[in-house]
């Protein structure tokens, strides 16, 4: 592939955005100016307000979807009740829970990642419950969380710890394991010693391959989470799309959306910064 | 008495295979050797043995008195592939090997040494760069720094110039041939290429080729030090050390695998030494 001017590649992303959210905008005037007539008028009574809408929640455009997001973020932190609090502060609650469960998983799985890629016999030993496990989605943990923990903030950040540790732990032990023999060698003949060997050797060698781990991680951690406050409600901003879909708040649900890529963008963009960080070329 | 490394009756067999068996030869202190074969020969396993990173079949090797057991500090190896870290710099593999060896010294004193061991392989304005940075021969260089730095009491070198192109390597066999003179250092080094033998070595082990190679003679190197790499080949005597090793090299390493001569004995392999 040919390198292209960023500038142009940009310009184009405007072009496409502008001409998408120009089709949304158009098209919802469209549908506005044909429909709305065909309502009984005693069921139009009954509706009031929604009723001058043809009885639907139009979809929003995104004129008015900008304007919502102005007004949610002039003020993202306040707090008015359980029941009413800004955008911000639902993104942070979400964003704790990601980041404790995210970093209590790389705890366990680093280490023991780590061991497993030291250890044939136990790598062989652990694999068949990695495999089992591995593919099962973070929810289905959900009941049996909530039945033992007893607390659904916690228990949504045990769901988010079961799903980043996979990735990391056999990241982490396929790294290890491939460490460049002759790198071990250099330290076997320098007397260099477990722990030198395993700090100075092992996790410098084996650190992108570990990093890139982390990265998905991070990223399913980032789509499990709303999910999960879907299930467990209160707070996060998944708990806040759940809540914006009983209000019939379309607007917010589009804002949520944007919210949450751009969250994960960030998270992954920062674990990238840190890959770069450690990775070597040879 | 034995000499400082002695290796007796060292083997390498697979179910099946004996790559080489009977294997016996010495290395004198301050003593150059080289080890000449063809590919398949288990060289590289036999300087394995020697560093410590393999096992024999059979047989085992004595240093200075003890029997080893593993790697240790005292056998430096300059790996084939220089086998630098490529997450540091060319002062911090050196340095690394530099801390396995003096645990107890700071950052600064490390940094200090690794510049003055780079310095003597003439790679201390590289001292910063990583190994990605630096060009094939200024990597063996600093691997050769690395090893250097342990001050170990013996050099194993493993094809160390085999990857380089050949003006590189003619310069690199010069600074080995100097570092080592230098210091009297033991140094034990797998070759094929005859000149960089006839450069460097004391005496040169001939191994017939596998399988079940062994050591066919001992070729005394009888070239005066110090010899100049560029004026080597007006040398009396180099024609002579040249050509015996090439007619092994290229007929004898073959015609005497199978059958070892009448009178041959594995623990005292003929030892050449070519009239002047």
């Amino acid at each position: 592939m040919q390198a292209v001017p960023a500038w142009k590649a940009a310009l184009l992303s405007l072009a496409i955005l502008a001409v998408f959210l120009g089709a949304w905008e158009l098209a919802l005037k469209a549908g506005a100016a044909g429909g709305g007539a065909a309502i009984d008028p005693e069921y139009a009574a009954l509706l009031g307000q929604a009723a001058q809408q043809g009885g639907r929640t139009p979809m929003p455009a995104p004129s008015q979807i900008a304007v919502r997001l102005w007004e949610l973020l002039r003020d993202p932190f306040y707090v008015r009740g359980p029941n009413d609090q800004g955008i911000g502060i639902q993104v942070a609650w979400s964003l704790g829970r990601v980041l404790l469960g995210f970093l209590i998983a790389a705890v366990v799985a680093i280490p023991l990642g780590f061991v497993i890629g030291m250890s044939p016999l136990l790598n062989a030993a652990l694999n068949p419950f990695i495999q089992v496990l591995r593919p099962v989605s973070p929810l289905a943990w959900m009941p049996l969380a909530l039945f033992t923990i007893q607390d659904s903030s916690i228990s949504a950040i045990f769901v988010i710890f079961i799903c980043s540790i996979w990735p990391m732990l056999m990241n982490t032990a396929f790294g290890v394991a491939n460490v460049r023999r002759e790198w071990l060698n250099v330290a076997r003949t320098l007397e260099a010693g477990t722990w030198r060997t395993a700090f100075r050797v092992i996790l410098p060698a084996a650190a992108p391959t570990i990093l890139t781990g982390m990265r998905i991680s991070i990223g399913i951690a980032w789509l499990v989470i709303v999910a999960a406050e879907m299930l467990v409600g209160g707070t996060g901003i998944g708990y806040w799309v759940w809540n914006q879909w009983n209000n019939l708040s379309l607007a917010d649900i589009v804002i949520a959306i944007l919210m949450i890529g751009l969250v994960g963008l960030a998270l992954d963009r920062l674990l990238g910064l840190v890959q770069r960080w450690v990775a070597w070329q040879e | 008495m034995k000499p400082y490394v002695s290796v007796e009756g060292i083997a390498r067999r697979f179910p099946g295979l004996t790559v080489f068996q009977d294997v016996w030869f010495g290395i004198a202190r301050g003593e150059f050797v080289c080890l000449v074969g063809h590919s398949g020969c288990g060289k590289t396993t036999i300087l394995n043995i020697l560093a410590g990173l393999d096992s024999p079949s059979d047989g085992g090797v004595v240093v200075d008195g003890q029997e080893i057991t593993g790697p240790a500090l005292d056998r430096a190896v300059v790996f084939q592939g220089h086998a630098l870290m490529p997450w540091l710099t060319a002062e911090q593999n050196v340095g690394f090997a530099l801390s396995c060896r003096k645990p107890g010294w700071g950052r600064a004193r490390l940094r200090e040494e690794a510049r003055a061991v780079l310095a003597k392989v003439g790679l201390e304005h590289a001292a910063d760069r990583k190994p990605a940075m630096l060009s094939g021969g200024m990597k063996q260089r600093v691997g050769i720094a690395r090893a250097l730095a342990v001050q170990p009491k013996m050099m194993l070198m493993d094809e160390p110039f085999s990857a380089l192109d050949a003006l590189t390597r003619g310069s690199l066999q010069e600074e080995v041939s100097r570092l080592t003179t230098e210091a009297g250092q033991t140094a034990f080094m797998i070759t094929h290429d005859v000149d960089e033998a006839i450069l460097l070595a004391d005496r040169i082990l001939l191994m017939t080729n596998g399988p079940e190679a062994r050591i066919a003679e001992v070729l005394v190197n009888t070239l005066p030090r110090p010899r100049i790499r560029a004026t080597l080949h007006h040398q009396p005597g180099y024609h002579g050390l040249r050509d015996h090793i090439m007619d092994f090299l290229v007929t004898r390493s073959r015609t005497l695998a199978g059958a070892p001569p009448e009178g041959y004995d594995p623990r005292d392999p003929p030892i050449v030494r070519l009239a002047e």
